[in-house]
């Protein structure tokens, strides 16, 4: 039972959107990232798919952008309360980079650049629920965004959609990525608002 | 789990930052560089939640102070720095964040590297090692727009006055003292060379402050050398009300 705030009265949102509990809306686009930005060459990037033991996929950037791209349009909800709707992204989906890997294993830790990590079931991934972005808003994606590519998974708290993308590897059971490991939730779903560990 | 604090002190840090503190009686304790989860409720029931960098070292006494930078076109920092009173409640969840954090265990030398109102993290991780009787050898590089907008002013002068091990160096970024040696401007190379610890100290560096703020810091130390593993770093974007 919350208690009331004497002499508040807030400022409510003009618009009639619904967002998910808790969160407020920004026009802007915030950064939030644990460590430094990295800062990679295209002719030194790569993406890979690997079941633990071996590669099952690999691109380099030319072979990666040679792959049929959507256009996006999203809302983002960020852990940290700020939601930003309707934003406009290109990327390959991740039905494309999975459509030849034969897999049983049903949970995914994508994995990237500066060694951040994040874990997703690979159900959340496919049926055009997540792309590896590489455009934002017209123009390549900036580093401090995620550039040059990022995964992008927009049903799920944003730190879900790891910045600078290097690959993903296939588990046979969950387990908790970086921030998953620093006292935030396992899923992320903004909707129940999970939050922290501990959300139910 | 939302906890109730009562604001016991108020405390003015600069013309638009305050410094709130609360005794919170189920607190289950914090580290240093953690944050909370700040909601205020209005009567009808509409609420509104933001997170706040913790001020204070870790106690045993449910003591939480927060610092506060009123936003013009904020919804809860201008309650929080013009409205709360001594008394009032406060609901809190945390402490949230497990990675800008410094432990007291902590031995190697450290580099703390505020822009405005970043600080206040950093200096939560000040008091807890002075309070833990550490000694870590500690910096701070304090970049600021100008001597009024400096937090803990007194705070931070004795500490440079009389424990050497914690260095602090003013970067002004608009406005300097009269005679200050180095003209405004942000945060360069020749600051970072010699201002910061050098790379082969092993240093871990903590960065806290805005977006273009980090990115800057975060290239000119890894320029210089610093292994980017051993760089944490904690950006609030525009909105800002983080921190």
């Amino acid at each position: 039972m919350a208690i009331t705030s004497r002499g508040f009265s807030g400022r409510r949102s003009a618009t009639n959107v619904k967002l998910p509990p808790g969160q407020y809306l920004t026009t802007d686009f915030p950064v939030l990232s644990a460590g430094p930005t990295p800062h990679i060459p295209l002719d030194r990037w790569e993406f890979t798919i690997d079941d633990g033991t071996d590669v099952l996929q690999r691109w380099n950037w030319k072979s990666f952008r040679d792959l049929p791209t959507d256009t996006i349009t999203a809302d983002l909800h960020c852990v940290t309360r700020w939601s930003k709707l309707a934003t406009s992204w290109e990327g390959v989906s991740l039905d494309v980079l999975l459509a030849d890997v034969k897999t049983d294993l049903p949970y995914a830790m994508f994995r990237s650049y500066g060694d951040y990590t994040t874990n997703l079931p690979l159900k959340d991934v496919m049926n055009k629920q997540a792309w590896i972005a590489f455009n934002f808003d017209g123009a390549d994606l900036a580093p401090e965004h995620g550039g040059p590519a990022r995964l992008l998974v927009p049903h799920l708290y944003l730190w879900k959609s790891a910045k600078w993308v290097k690959g993903i590897t296939l588990m046979p059971h969950d387990k908790p990525g970086f921030w998953e490991n620093l006292g935030y939730h396992i899923y992320g779903d903004p909707w129940k608002e999970q939050r922290y560990s501990g959300d139910e | 789990m939302w906890r109730v604090g009562t604001v016991v002190a108020l405390h003015d840090e600069t013309a638009t930052a305050r410094t709130v503190r609360l005794e919170v009686p189920d607190w289950p304790g914090h580290l240093a560089g953690q944050h909370v989860d700040v909601r205020l409720t209005a009567s009808d029931g509409y609420s509104a939640v933001r997170s706040y960098s913790i001020a204070s070292a870790p106690n045993s006494e449910g003591r939480v102070e927060l610092t506060v930078e009123r936003l013009s076109n904020g919804e809860v920092s201008p309650y929080l720095t013009q409205e709360l009173a001594a008394g009032d409640r406060l609901e809190l969840r945390g402490p949230i964040g497990g990675w800008f954090v410094w432990r007291t265990q902590q031995t190697e030398p450290i580099q703390l590297i505020a822009g405005g109102s970043g600080l206040v993290p950093l200096m939560a991780m000040i008091r807890s090692r002075l309070s833990a009787g550490g000694t870590a050898p500690f910096r701070l590089l304090y970049s600021v727009r100008e001597p009024a907008a400096v937090f803990y002013r007194d705070e931070l002068h004795a500490l440079s006055a009389h424990d050497h091990s914690v260095g602090v160096c003013y970067a002004y970024t608009r406005t300097a003292p009269k005679d200050w040696p180095r003209p405004p401007g942000r945060i360069e190379a020749t600051l970072i060379a010699t201002g910061a610890w050098p790379p082969n100290l092993g240093p871990t560096s903590y960065v806290c402050g805005p977006t273009s703020f980090v990115e800057n810091v975060t290239d000119l130390l890894i320029a210089a050398g610093h292994g980017r593993e051993n760089i944490r770093t904690e950006r609030f974007g525009a909105t800002g009300e983080r921190k």
